[in-house]
């Protein structure tokens, strides 16, 4: 007897220690923090700033030089991982740990609108106001929830078109138009267009392109979901109907953006859907079969140019910071021209400001801001909910399926409309 | 250890005058002395296994029973969820997700809440070919690794190296072996999407998770059959048994209890994993298991994730019984000491 209990507490103790490497986080007293929000509004001091790993080293001289300017308000940088899911965790233990060491945190896009739901981002009106009528409204509009701007836009990105313009002399304005060209694509035995189509976020970035591009949305204002539109129905039947006629080749559905680049760079693409860090790569990789013979242009759309997702970070505060007026003057100096230049030329990474796109010396670094204007100009966000986990699983599982051809696209529409409006609905 | 070191050091802290008392008082205070002395020594590892496992489980199951938070459609912030008494589990185990009108409903492709069933036989499936394929190749090596030849320690070193990699590594390196551009379609001149449905995804982990973990059962098995003395198999020649016979007559009934606890520990690790599908295909193509599921749950909501958890430790728990209890894994009984062998 005392030989069974002794069994059954040692397969207990095994499970148990399964289970506690499950267990994450506390229940969250969402208490909308107004109080928090209100502290601290004047205050001055050591701040710190938060953001994934820092791979072009931007950060680190910028911070030099604020700190040199005040030597009484000291930034300190915290870097986090370079993998996109664990800063987001790392932010949110912080955050429901109300820790006042986290002032300025550099948030991806698309979990703005989860971060200022649960209360934690400090409403930038009023005294922590912050001028964004220099910067390219798109921007603007992923770092605003419910009226509200939750955080100032820092970095942008877009999708751009990448054609070989030694076998398409002028790339396509529409997707009818693209897919039109597939004939030539076939001619000299290659595929036609890949985009990211493997089941990862990428796929959510690629199917709401679609979506958008044909006119339709995926989350109304309301953050209701709005699939049961004919034009959301075009959209994803694009995508499918390209993957079953073979415009997007068979393997294009195991594509994350590396793949896709280097088949391109392989030549073994007509078109690709990128990002503009490609554009580099492929003009001086030693592998690149295509440095002379690619061009860019913004992505094909229904009758002009397409509707890009957009990528990019925002800065926001912190509403557990204790000195916001430093973290608002930090939010200036991080968004300025002078910063954003040096973002673009030594990070590559897009600014979200309208003027630079146009500054000559800087297009003829980054040749490629010019089509990345058209680009953002056109672009949505991708939506704009708090459920943004739950909504990108629900694309991504059924896309995924209807490009495969495992499922009718209207019945991926539904699913897809049911289960954002299932988790819209807790 | 000698027993008469010990009231040494108990008499010690006792104080002074311990040692003139009478000898019967004595044993009875070093009884009550030890004991108390024992206790303050555990103490120290019953503090720090209550805090890093009885707390999170007791919590894990408080979270369970509590909602996740809800918007507030007014407001747009989230607001806490309250008590849900079994709604988590019923939103698990009956997929039943929640509805517009404030009701539930059957979960949607999409969600997690529909992927519940599939996911736990995603794991089953995962659990039973790679432990059957790991067992029987892993003795196959243990046999092999457990004859006398020359550069026998350079194989068993080189046999490690797969165990050697963390598996994040290894499930990064099987990723690119099965690219659609990879070796492994370039080796056998094949085009096939490995990662791209259902069947050769799935064939893709198992042949990584067996590479990478046969080499820990083979381990196993090998430390079991060298317990076996070279005797009884003389002896069985001399009688005239077969090869077939030893191997069925002494080697198994022989090494089976390492073997049953080395699959026990292969059957558990197994039914938590992660890191093979989750790197090389997301989850996509019928690879969710269930721990890939809680993950993915915490971004949506803790409590829910909570309920997912326990009812995967749960689900642990019972196959952990099972093995123990009914066939024999003792890892209980030998780990204790000399109770071994002592329940059969």
């Amino acid at each position: 007897m005392k030989a069974r209990l002794n069994i059954a507490a040692a397969a207990l103790i095994v499970g148990a220690i399964a289970l506690s490497g499950c267990a994450g986080g506390t229940p969250a007293a969402s208490s909308a923090g107004g109080g928090d929000a209100a502290n601290g509004l004047n205050d001055r001091g050591p701040i710190t700033y938060v953001q994934g790993k820092d791979n072009s080293n931007v950060v680190r001289p910028l911070l030099d030089k604020w700190n040199a300017l005040h030597p009484d308000q000291i930034v300190t940088f915290k870097e986090q991982s370079d993998n996109a899911d664990q800063q987001h965790d790392d932010l949110v233990q912080r955050f429901q740990a109300k820790a006042t060491d986290y002032d300025v945190v550099d948030v991806d896009v698309v979990w703005t609108a989860e971060f200022a739901a649960k209360g934690w981002l400090q409403p930038l009106k009023d005294t922590m106001a912050v001028d964004t009528s220099k910067m390219l409204p798109a921007t603007v509009k992923t770092a605003t929830y419910k009226g509200t701007l939750y955080a100032a836009p820092q970095t942008s990105d877009g999708g751009i078109l990448y054609y070989r313009k030694d076998l398409v002399p002028t790339p396509p304005k529409t997707w009818d138009e693209m897919m039109g060209m597939c004939s030539i694509a076939k001619a000299n035995n290659i595929g036609c267009y890949a985009g990211q189509f493997a089941k990862y976020e990428g796929l959510t970035v690629n199917v709401a392109e679609a979506i958008n591009t044909a006119g339709g949305t995926i989350v109304g204002e309301d953050g209701k979901p709005t699939l049961d539109t004919a034009d959301a129905k075009t959209g994803l039947n694009n995508l499918a109907a390209a993957y079953k006629d073979g415009n997007i080749p068979t393997e294009g559905i195991t594509y994350q953006e590396e793949q896709g680049r280097q088949a391109f760079e392989d030549g073994k693409l007509l078109f690709l859907r990128n990002w503009p860090y490609v554009y580099n790569l492929a003009k001086a990789d030693g592998a690149s079969t295509v440095k002379d013979t690619f061009g860019i242009a913004p992505l094909p759309g229904k009758d002009g140019p397409g509707a890009s997702s957009l990528g990019g970070h925002n800065l926001a505060v912190s509403v557990y910071s204790k000195n916001k007026a430093t973290a608002k003057d930090f939010l200036a100096f991080m968004t300025s021209e002078e910063t954003e230049k040096f973002y673009a030329t030594q990070g590559s990474l897009a600014p979200v400001l309208t003027s630079l796109y146009d500054d000559p010396a800087l297009v003829a670094q980054l040749p490629y801001l010019p089509v990345l204007k058209t680009s953002i100009e056109n672009a949505v966000a991708r939506p704009v909910t708090p459920f943004y986990p739950a909504v990108t699983k629900a694309i991504q599982d059924n896309a995924y399926s209807a490009i495969k051809g495992e499922k009718s696209v209207d019945a991926a529409l539904a699913d897809m409309q049911n289960a954002i409006a299932s988790a819209g609905s807790q | 250890m000698s027993t008469h070191a010990q009231p040494t050091t108990v008499r010690g802290t006792a104080g002074p005058n311990a040692g003139h008392e009478n000898k019967e008082v004595g044993q009875d205070r070093k009884a009550k002395t030890q004991g108390r002395w024992a206790a303050t020594l555990i103490l120290p590892t019953v503090i720090v296994l209550g805090i890093v496992i009885v707390y999170p489980v007791v919590n894990a199951i408080i979270m369970s029973f509590q909602q996740d938070e809800g918007l507030d459609p007014v407001t747009g912030s989230f607001v806490a969820g309250g008590f849900a008494g079994v709604a988590n589990y019923v939103h698990w185990l009956f997929q039943q997700c929640p509805a517009p009108d404030g009701g539930t409903t059957a979960c949607s492709p999409g969600s997690l809440g529909a992927q519940f069933w599939s996911a736990m036989g995603t794991t089953f499936f995962f659990t039973v070919v790679t432990v059957v394929l790991e067992t029987v190749l892993g003795f196959w090596m243990a046999i092999i690794m457990a004859r006398t030849f020359k550069g026998r320690s350079a194989l068993r070193a080189a046999v490690l190296v797969p165990w050697a990699i963390p598996t994040a590594v290894t499930a990064k390196l099987w990723f690119f072996i099965f690219a659609f551009d990879g070796i492994a379609n370039k080796l056998f001149g094949t085009a096939i999407l490995w990662t791209g449905s259902e069947g050769p995804a799935r064939t893709a982990i198992i042949i990584a998770d067996v590479w990478k973990t046969t080499p820990f059962m083979a381990l196993l098995i090998l430390a079991g059959l060298q317990m076996i003395p070279a005797e009884v198999y003389e002896a069985a020649k001399v009688d005239g048994a077969s090869a077939w016979q030893r191997f069925t007559q002494i080697t198994l009934p022989l090494v089976k209890p390492a073997l049953m606890v080395a699959i026990l520990f292969r059957v558990l690790d197994a039914l938590r994993m992660y890191d093979l599908p989750a790197i090389m295909t997301g989850g996509a193509n019928g690879t969710t298991t269930l721990s890939i599921l809680v993950v993915d749950q915490i971004r949506q909501g803790f409590n829910s994730a909570a309920a997912l958890s326990t009812i995967t430790f749960l689900v642990i728990f019972l196959v952990a019984f099972i093995f123990v209890r009914f066939l024999g894994a003792n890892a209980v009984q030998s780990a204790t000491g000399p109770g071994k062998g002592k329940g059969k």
